[in-house]
């Protein structure tokens, strides 16, 4: 019995969240004598990459190296995963719960006659239980799935693969019943954010609040973020009033982060935001007010002007990383 | 165009999270209850833009749950929509809804599908990716932006580091964040009308009552040690601690 795991690229380039899973998925496979199996779907340009794989704990890749699967299509995806997985007879199938993840899992899981669990923290239990975060955060639940066939999602920045040795046995595969005929979204464009690390891959985030008090002051939190190598962030009153793009905008109604490292900086803690950032390992908070919430869900914090304590932050990063 | 938006209820987002002695359940006593934010401010205003676009449109909402849901119903009947129809089953998990979803969608036939991108309590995402392989329709999720020519539908979704512009006819399900509609408050008018609306009770089908998931109990995260605070302009202690304490840079 196997463990297929959909590793996501884009040209030939493994997300992050994708090599989580594999590592996740050979954590669970080591307990049951079982291999992991990456899914591969789309042309890449470096097939020593596919190999590669098997430094994240994938035994097998299975590479459907078809041009009309580049671009994601949730329908066309589960239709291919699902014939993969009857012809394995596989019953346990676990994707990154990321943008393609979470629009795949439940697709696949409704056409495979699977059950289904997002997000989930954590390895199963001795009862079986996945752990699993639940009202935006707030709390966690120990959940478990009752049908046999299951397909998970697991919630990005959870698991850190360490390094290891392999590669893995790389087979192409070919859909005996799905082609590009099939396809009914067709992608039109792509636009990157060159140079930045993406908010759901970033392990350092540097977030502002309204103490900040104009979207004119941004400057220092980008310089913050540059010499750290983190993604930005903001809160919800700094997105609703423009200052900053809707897809930077963390909280309970906004996006879920997990980073290493979380620096809010004039950021009061509304239970929202709070919500939204509490399963980052590390809390920084830079606040002038010493009674703002959010000191409550820190680990470390300054009391202080933002405008005088973050260019001095910057500056002991640049000495303690060298740069002048 | 026949529309159909999928309505969840949820604890209001200021809500304290707490559960019964035995972690089993949630502890409803004192919580406010809302229309899921991304169902009301981003799905539902979205359909309702588009009925004002093409005024032939016929746009219903649909919720999975028992008769506590009717209140959540009729506010999102006052932000717009035809009729409602609740499906009278306490679901729990992604499978139960979108099953007893997909067994109206087959019966009442509909063009364009909109969900939340997630409810904020059980943070599932699964509903609307698991209606549309359900009903074998494509699907596209956590969109930004969304328009129709009447013909095509031209949709923006949010991607790693970016974001991805598609088009796709009709049938389609979409779920829905912030970006593709702005947050309406329903004014005198609609909270009148909507007290006339029909809302119709359905029982769930056969196949919705079995759920595939079963919750064994929760609970709330750990209590923080503490804030270690560092003075302000001794900012080197605390890349310091960020170094060698947490390890984290």
């Amino acid at each position: 019995m196997a463990i297929f795991v959909f590793a996501d690229q884009q040209h030939g380039s493994f997300k992050k969240a994708a090599l989580e899973t594999l590592f996740f998925a050979s954590q669970m496979a080591a307990r049951q004598q079982q291999e992991v199996v990456a899914v591969v779907m789309g042309e890449i340009d470096q097939p020593q990459a596919l190999a590669d794989l098997g430094k994240y704990g994938a035994r097998r890749v299975l590479h459907v190296n078809a041009g009309w699967l580049n671009d994601f299509d949730a329908q066309l995806y589960a239709r291919v995963f699902k014939e993969i997985l009857t012809q394995h007879e596989a019953d346990l199938c676990v994707l990154p719960h990321d943008f393609n993840g979470r629009a795949l899992a439940p697709y696949l899981a409704a056409q495979w006659q699977a059950g289904l669990l997002t997000g989930i923290t954590s390895l199963p239990d001795e009862h079986g239980c996945y752990q699993k975060q639940v009202f935006s955060g707030k709390a966690t639940a120990w959940i478990r799935l009752l049908p046999k066939r299951q397909v998970l999602t697991l919630l990005p920045n959870t698991f850190t693969p360490t390094g290891k040795e392999g590669q893995a046995k790389v087979e192409q595969w070919q859909p005996a019943q799905v082609n590009a005929a099939q396809r009914r979204i067709r992608v039109k464009e792509v636009q990157t954010t060159q140079g930045r690390v993406p908010l759901t891959e970033a392990s350092i985030i540097v977030s502002g609040g309204r103490g900040l008090k104009g979207p004119e002051n941004w400057g220092m939190i980008e310089q913050l973020a540059e010499v750290l190598g983190a993604a930005t962030a903001c809160s919800r009153p700094v997105a609703d009033a423009g200052w900053r793009p809707h897809h930077e905008h963390v909280g309970q109604t906004g996006l879920t982060v997990r980073p290493n490292l979380y620096i809010a900086i004039g950021i009061s803690g509304a239970i929202q935001h709070l919500a939204g950032v509490n399963g980052s390992k590390y809390i920084v908070v830079i606040n002038k007010d010493p009674e703002a919430p959010f000191f409550q869900a820190a680990d470390y914090g300054i009391v202080g002007d933002a405008f005088e304590v973050v260019p001095r932050l910057i500056e002991a990063i640049k000495k303690y990383k060298g740069i002048s | 165009m026949k529309i159909l938006v999928c309505i969840s209820k949820t604890a209001d987002t200021t809500a304290k999270i707490a559960f019964t002695p035995d972690q089993k359940s949630f502890l409803e006593t004192g919580v406010q209850f809302i229309i899921n934010p991304y169902d009301e401010w981003y799905a539902l205003v979205r359909a309702v833009e588009l009925k004002e676009q093409y005024p032939d449109t016929v746009l219903h909402l649909i919720t999975v749950g028992g008769a506590d849901t009717e209140p959540i119903l009729r506010k999102a009947l006052a932000i717009g929509g035809d009729a409602a129809f609740r499906v009278d089953l306490q679901p729990i998990g992604i499978e139960q809804v979108a099953t007893a979803i997909a067994a109206h969608v087959k019966q009442e036939g509909y063009d364009l599908i909109f969900t939340g991108k997630e409810t904020i309590d059980y943070n599932g995402s699964g509903v609307g990716g698991y209606l549309a392989g359900l009903l074998d329709w494509p699907f596209v999720s956590l969109a930004t932006r969304l328009t129709y020519d009447g013909k095509t539908v031209v949709v923006e979704r949010e991607i790693e580091g970016g974001r991805e512009i598609a088009e796709a006819e009709l049938p389609l399900v979409v779920s829905c964040q912030k970006g593709i509609a702005e947050q309406r408050i329903p004014n005198m008018r609609g909270i009148m009308a909507a007290r006339s609306k029909p809302l119709q009770v359905m029982a769930a089908p056969p196949e919705a009552q079995q759920p595939a998931v079963q919750i064994d109990h929760f609970a709330l995260p750990p209590k923080k040690s503490g804030v270690h605070l560092v003075e302000p302009g001794n900012e080197e202690e605390l890349v310091r601690l960020l170094h060698e304490e947490a390890k984290v840079i």
